[in-house]
């Protein structure tokens, strides 16, 4: 079993939703990243989303493209991060991992070479932006092989007709853009998710998991009351912006900002 | 009609195989391997919506009317067929016809296009337009006809461009656009084409965005080469009746590839049509400073909404491009042009930018024309070919656009500051 689905099963059973951060590999040097890991399931992430740096960063605004800027120009390339989450298997073997990028560099490594890499290393998912299901057809079938789930994006302009497709293709959850925009670009609307997510319950068992938009405590908390989990990235890697200059302060400002959510969402209604 | 075709330096050989390509993309947008619409999600909507209205127009014989209307008494077409007697008489070989498509009202090829996606955009009553630039004829060409149509635009451009291009950029704010620096990446034409996209995510329920090129996601890479296809439709006729057959080769500029694609696509299965395709050699192909990714060996790479060609290092970034011509800077290339050089149908060569200095001196003083430095690209390759070829042979150049914007670039180079 995928640890991404044995991870939500635990979570269904005990009534508590995902927390999921993001963080972008390599931000701001490839040394810091496992740590950064291990730091975000200490503050109490259930999944950890890991940026694949690149140049042209299409769906991201200005906090996530520095994030990529930074870890670029520190050297970071895909087959490195094969190397971080081999070495944070070492220490955690059962926190799900999900690579996020864009599908250029995984075109450049090659589909069958990168799911095998991804699945050896110990990757659970992959979510390409740039890849919706259509375009997923050489890819999709060579990550299920090797037991790494493909991960879909649905949005609020997506037809019932395509999201019917994006749950049947899907595997592991489904993410939810929560708005129309690029990463960091506002503040989600609870109400207008909830709205949004009901007919894809009808739709898919998958769990539903809500990204971009989520600020604080107090959104993380408001989608959690609706979703299955709670994907927060721009606001982790502003705290990583800002100490880029005192990388060893970086682990206690991701889980301040990480252990705010955990608690909101946790706290009895 | 058969057309009496003499003998090629290079002809395409096989005619089903011409008429498979004359028949792309498929219903996905699909270019062989290449094309495809790898978009994030948010987007998918709105692309399903375009195709589906421009399914509907394509074949509309309303529709097209209009659109010829606006090509005709609009941007002046047809533009000549121009035989630059003077100049193929000094090169010594083959007779050079210029596509005189720097006589369009803006001054080159984009408005074609610009006028149909402007079609399209008050068919969908989206009330604002966006675009990317890079030379900045894209971006006048959408600013001319959102002001036309009274459309509200915004027009993304690289800051490196803004820079070089500082004259079209006063251009576009007269007609009333606003045209937004881009400082991220390389500050160029693909750095302009991602603001766009993120422009695009967020005001898509109001927002029309007219691609400049044969790029992007499907169903762009063919409404582009359909509304720039006019090109070749006219050269085709007006070869016949000035020349009294078919040309014997093509030559185009090839940045994202649509003028070349214009220029070709109506001639791709006379297979005894040579076709070739220019593209920016900057300070070599061997020198890693160009933007040549079909002529310099590229890898295949999804960038943009498209699988193609694209210039990008082991890791799978996208390189860095290098062009004296701002309209041609750009890592990929059009996916109809990849799958063409797989075919062999074109030959994809590169220009570098000192010999496309020459081409764009010798033209002005030779024949009176100031081609626009991406044009001059096209025609430093035809100053090599018409020596190899016989007097009685003929190339048609595709002069695709005016070189009024680089008269300041050009200074610079002559030590000139205004």
């Amino acid at each position: 079993m995928n640890r991404i689905d044995q991870r939500f099963g635990e979570l269904k059973q005990q009534g508590r939703r995902a927390l999921i951060p993001f963080i972008t590999a390599g931000d701001p040097a490839p040394d810091y990243t496992v740590g950064f890991m291990h730091a975000l399931v200490e503050a109490g992430a259930d999944v950890i989303e890991l940026g694949v740096p690149f140049s042209d960063p299409m769906a991201d605004g200005p906090v996530i493209q520095q994030a990529c800027e930074r870890a670029l120009k520190a050297g970071t390339r895909l087959v490195d991060l094969f190397d971080m989450v081999a070495e944070f298997r070492r220490t955690d073997s059962v926190t799900p991992v999900v690579l996020m990028g864009y599908l250029n560099p995984v075109e450049r490594i090659g589909y069958r070479a990168f799911a095998e890499q991804a699945a050896q290393a110990g990757v659970d998912g992959v979510l390409s932006v740039d890849m919706p299901p259509e375009e997923a057809d050489e890819l999709a079938p060579l990550l299920k092989q090797n037991n790494v789930a493909a991960i879909f994006l649905v949005a609020p302009t997506t037809s019932r007709e395509r999201a019917e497709t994006i749950c049947a293709s899907g595997d592991g959850y489904l993410y939810y853009v929560s708005l129309k925009g690029v990463t960091g670009s506002a503040t989600l609307n609870a109400d207008d998710v909830a709205e949004h997510l009901a007919p894809l319950r009808e739709l898919t068992d998958l769990p539903l998991c809500v990204g971009f938009g989520i600020r604080d405590g107090a959104t993380a908390a408001n989608v959690a009351r609706v979703a299955d989990g709670v994907i927060v990235g721009s606001a982790l890697v502003n705290r990583i912006a800002d100490n880029t200059a005192t990388p060893e302060a970086i682990p206690g400002e991701l889980k301040q900002v990480l252990g705010d959510m955990r608690r909101a969402m946790d706290a009895p209604r | 009609m058969t057309v009496p075709a003499r003998s090629t330096p290079q002809s395409a050989s096989d005619a089903t195989t011409l008429s498979d390509l004359a028949r792309m993309p498929d219903a996905r947008g699909h270019f062989g391997p290449y094309g495809g619409r790898f978009v994030s999600e948010t987007l998918s909507f709105a692309l399903e919506d375009l195709e589906t209205t421009y399914a509907e127009l394509r074949d509309d014989p309303a529709f097209q009317a209009e659109f010829d209307r606006d090509l005709a008494q609009y941007v002046g077409r047809p533009s000549p067929l121009y035989h630059a007697e003077r100049w193929s008489q000094a090169l010594g070989g083959a007779q050079i016809w210029l596509k005189r498509e720097d006589l369009n009202h803006t001054g080159a090829h984009k408005v074609n296009n610009t006028i149909g996606q402007a079609l399209l955009a008050r068919k969908t009553g989206k009330p604002r337009v966006i675009a990317e630039t890079g030379a900045g004829q894209h971006g006048v060409a959408t600013a001319t006809v959102a002001a036309r149509l009274g459309l509200e635009c915004d027009v993304y451009m690289g800051a490196t461009d803004v820079e070089r291009q500082k004259l079209n950029v006063y251009r576009m704010r007269l007609l009333g656009a606003r045209v937004i620096p881009v400082t991220s990446g390389t500050q160029t034409l693909k750095d302009a084409m991602n603001e766009a996209l993120r422009d695009w995510v967020t005001n898509v329920d109001n927002t029309f965005y007219i691609i400049g090129t044969v790029a992007g996601p499907h169903p762009y890479p063919l409404l582009v080469r359909d509304f720039n296809a006019v090109v070749g439709r006219e050269a085709r006729r007006q070869s016949l009746e000035h020349i009294g057959q078919l040309p014997d080769a093509l030559v185009a500029c090839v940045g994202g590839g649509s003028n070349a694609l214009g220029l070709f696509y109506p001639f791709v299965e006379d297979a005894g049509v040579a076709m070739y395709g220019v593209e920016a050699g900057g300070d070599g192909v061997d020198t890693g400073r160009h933007a040549a990714p079909l002529s310099s060996g590229a890898p295949r790479g999804v960038l943009h909404g498209n699988r193609t060609y694209l210039m990008s290092d082991e890791a799978g970034q996208v390189a860095d491009t290098h062009s004296i011509s701002a309209g041609l800077d750009y890592p990929g290339v059009g996916p109809e042009h990849a799958l063409w050089k797989d075919a062999g149908r074109v030959n994809y060569v590169a220009a570098n930018d000192d010999a496309v200095l020459e081409a764009f001196r010798e033209l002005t003083h030779m024949e009176g024309i100031m081609p626009a430095l991406e044009s001059a690209h096209a025609l430093a390759h035809a100053r090599v070919l018409a020596p190899t070829m016989r007097p009685d042979q003929h190339i048609v150049v595709n002069l695709s656009g005016r070189g009024d914007k680089d008269i300041m670039t050009v200074a610079r180079l002559d030590g000139i500051e205004f």
